[in-house]
């Protein structure tokens, strides 16, 4: 009764963050909605599994939460320099220094 | 008998928090209207939503290997959220995103903008001074 009451909350919560990563206008409104929908993802697979009496969804939720984290800072990571793997040289950003 | 009882209504007490955290959170994240104020919304359910719903599993699960599973998954979702979270703000503060109501950048030191200014003042004054005299 309460798995189900809460795996309901959760779906309703990432239908509504879904909108907004569908609608966000800039790039960081929708890595940041991403990274708050791979967070549910986390809580609704294993309230999921505890709902259907198989709490070994509890791996792959923490194996999801792992690659979540790594993804986010990835995506970050090639928007700023344009590259995934090795970045040598910082590109010219005069932002940067004009902010510290 | 009565244990099992007391331990349903902590459950579901923490589940009714929890839930409530992570709604009004997702209801900030769909209305509110600048991205900065997003963040808060989001900072809201990587912490109280996720900290509430995981100890009211916590509860619900015994005592065994499942345990020590969801502690795991607890801690590390509470130091990987406000991580990424300040790692999306920080890209988006370099980027040259700022909240609305700032005009001017809030970081640069107030003092020392302001003693150039007296002294460029003060030498303007004294080179006025200077041509009245010459």
């Amino acid at each position: 009764m309460m798995f189900a009451f809460i795996t309901i909350t959760i779906f309703v919560c990432m239908v509504m963050i879904m909108i907004r990563l569908f609608a966000g206008p800039t790039l960081y409104d929708r890595v940041l909605s991403l990274n708050t929908f791979g967070t549910c993802t986390v809580l609704f697979i294993g309230t999921v599994g505890l709902l259907f009496g198989r709490p070994d969804f509890l791996d792959i939720a923490l194996l999801y939460a792992l690659i979540n984290f790594v993804g986010t800072i990835a995506v970050l990571k090639f928007f700023r320099y344009r590259r995934i793997g090795d970045a040598p040289e910082i590109p010219e950003t005069p932002d940067i220094e004009a902010s510290q | 008998m009565s244990w099992t009882l007391v331990i349903d209504v902590l459950s579901w007490a923490l589940f009714l928090g929890g839930g409530f955290f992570l709604f009004v959170g997702s209801l900030g994240m769909l209305r509110l209207p600048d991205f900065w104020s997003r963040l808060h919304a989001a900072s809201i359910i990587d912490s109280a939503g996720v900290g509430l719903i995981l100890a009211g599993m916590l509860l619900q699960t015994g005592f065994s290997l499942i345990t020590v599973k969801i502690l795991i998954i607890i801690g590390f979702l509470l130091i990987t959220g406000p991580t990424a979270t300040h790692a999306v703000a920080n890209a988006a503060f370099v980027s040259g995103s700022r909240p609305k109501d700032i005009v001017e950048d809030a970081t640069a030191p107030a003092p020392v903008e302001k003693a150039p200014k007296k002294k460029t003042k003060k030498s303007a004054a004294a080179k006025t001074a200077r041509k009245r005299r010459a």
